[in-house]
């Protein structure tokens, strides 16, 4: 396979690398957080939007996420699937409900700008309904590792509803916007090519990166949290064998 | 082939068997279907408008109702362990099973799919395409199914655990066949709505058993 550094293989190594790495990532994340959001509070109002697209800097970074952390459920679920890593395993599991946050957020933040801007809460657009689905997936991803009490079959079992998942996604994604489509043509909802003035594009960047890198910092703590529970577990079974 | 074929006879005999399994999808699709109009109203106009969406999607609902039968049972008594060690490998065992639980329960509810339809006031020439997209479909929620069914062996609640897993993998082919008999009845080309419906359930017949084994594997190990 493809040689994997041992800082990310080995736990020992993880764990020194994380412990400085995680407060980077999340000091990154503030600085450029607040950068974004600073920039996004002093541009322009929308001409047709006005102050409603400021919900627009927060809610296409976290759309972003919700597939990109996706993404890094499924390769840590091949890794662990496939190399039987350790680390991939609880990294895939620490993924999940990150993931799951990023959709709910998503999914919030849409229906408050939906509210002002279309009129209403929810509307069966195919994007919306994709990223309803994909809270559903991730949902039962956990609801599978949860309800299983042998953590290594719940780990593999996991793993392959992780892959399944990764191979059902585009097609879900292509069949939702095949029934919208069909039922409704071309949707008035869509963002139709028109590309954002680089007023609104820089706030939408950068907080883009801040989140990349919240996730990067919170994962690596979660990551971290599992091998202590892990260890702490172990050393409980030895205490108890005496 | 004789221990495919044995295998088969024994999972339709189980299938049939005491409890009459396959009649009981049947009665949970005709609940469903009775209870829709009570909740929407009886007018004849309303109900035509959603006769064949409702029709299909009871489908799919009752085809989940089996499925922790699929491999739960084997799993439980120890059959599966027999399964495994047979020299026929585990994947075709897996896709005999789901071939298996399609003609025990899809093709029943395929035959019930157009009565529901026009009962619920769908048009009489409906009938043949929603036939033809419920038995297709049946495939695809069978196999599609097994994966969710096979994944939540050894779990608590394993029969919500598998509905829970496997409608967002119900969620293609049930566009596929609603927009099919959407676009029939509304005089539009209705064929690519099928043609994608049977390229899904193809896929995941070739597909799902490399899953089911693996899950299979992992639940005995």
């Amino acid at each position: 396979m493809i040689p994997a550094p041992a800082f990310l293989t080995n736990p020992e190594r993880f764990m020194a690398f994380s412990r400085w790495a995680a407060p980077m990532f999340g000091a990154i994340a503030v600085v450029l957080g607040v950068a974004g959001l600073w920039l996004g509070w002093s541009a322009p109002p929308d001409y047709q939007q006005s102050f409603t697209v400021r919900i627009l800097f927060i809610h296409i970074p976290t759309a972003w996420m919700s597939e990109f952390v996706y993404a890094c459920l499924a390769v840590a679920s091949l890794l662990s699937l496939v190399w039987r890593q350790v680390l991939a395993d609880a990294a895939a599991q620490a993924a999940a409900p990150l993931g799951a946050g990023f959709t709910l957020l998503t999914l919030a933040t849409g229906s408050l700008w939906g509210r002002p801007e279309w009129g209403t809460w929810w509307v069966w657009d195919a994007r919306l309904t994709s990223e309803l689905i994909l809270f559903l997936i991730y949902l039962g991803y956990m609801a599978l590792r949860a309800s299983m009490d042998d953590e290594a079959k719940a780990a593999r079992a996991a793993a392959i509803l992780g892959l399944v998942g990764a191979l059902i996604l585009p097609v879900i994604h292509y069949s939702v916007y095949w029934w919208n489509t069909l039922h409704q043509g071309a949707s008035v909802f869509r963002s139709g090519g028109s590309a954002l003035a680089p007023v609104f594009f820089w706030p939408v960047i950068l907080i883009v990166l801040a989140y990349t890198s919240a996730f990067g910092s919170l994962w690596l703590v979660r990551i971290r949290g599992e091998v202590w529970r892990r260890r702490a577990e172990a050393a409980a079974l030895r205490a108890a064998r005496g | 082939m004789s221990r495919l074929g044995a295998l088969l006879a024994r999972e339709t005999a189980l299938a049939w068997g005491k409890g009459g399994g396959p009649l009981v999808s049947v009665g949970f699709y005709a609940g469903v279907a009775t209870l829709l109009p009570l909740a929407i109203g009886p007018e004849p106009a309303r109900l035509a408008a959603i006769a064949p969406g409702a029709a299909w999607v009871g489908l799919a609902l009752a085809s989940l109702l089996s499925l922790d039968r699929l491999f739960e049972r084997d799993y439980e008594d120890g059959a599966l362990d027999h399964l495994v060690l047979s020299p026929t490998p585990l994947e075709l065992t897996c896709a005999v099973k789901c071939f298996a639980q399609w003609l025990a329960t899809g093709a029943p509810l395929a035959l019930a799919a157009p009565v529901a339809a026009i009962a619920l006031g769908a048009p009489l020439n409906l009938a043949p395409l929603v036939f033809v997209c419920a038995l297709i479909g049946g495939l695809a929620f069978a196999f599609t199914g097994g994966i969710g069914a096979a994944l939540s062996l050894g779990a608590r609640r394993g029969g919500l655990l598998t509905a829970v897993i496997v409608l967002p993998l119900f969620v293609p082919p049930v566009i596929f066949g609603g927009g099919a008999l959407a676009s029939y009845l509304a005089g539009l080309p209705w064929t690519s709505g099928l043609v994608l419906l049977g390229a899904y359930a193809a896929a995941f017949v070739a597909l799902g058993p490399l899953f089911m084994a693996a899950a299979c594997r992992n639940a005995l190990s």
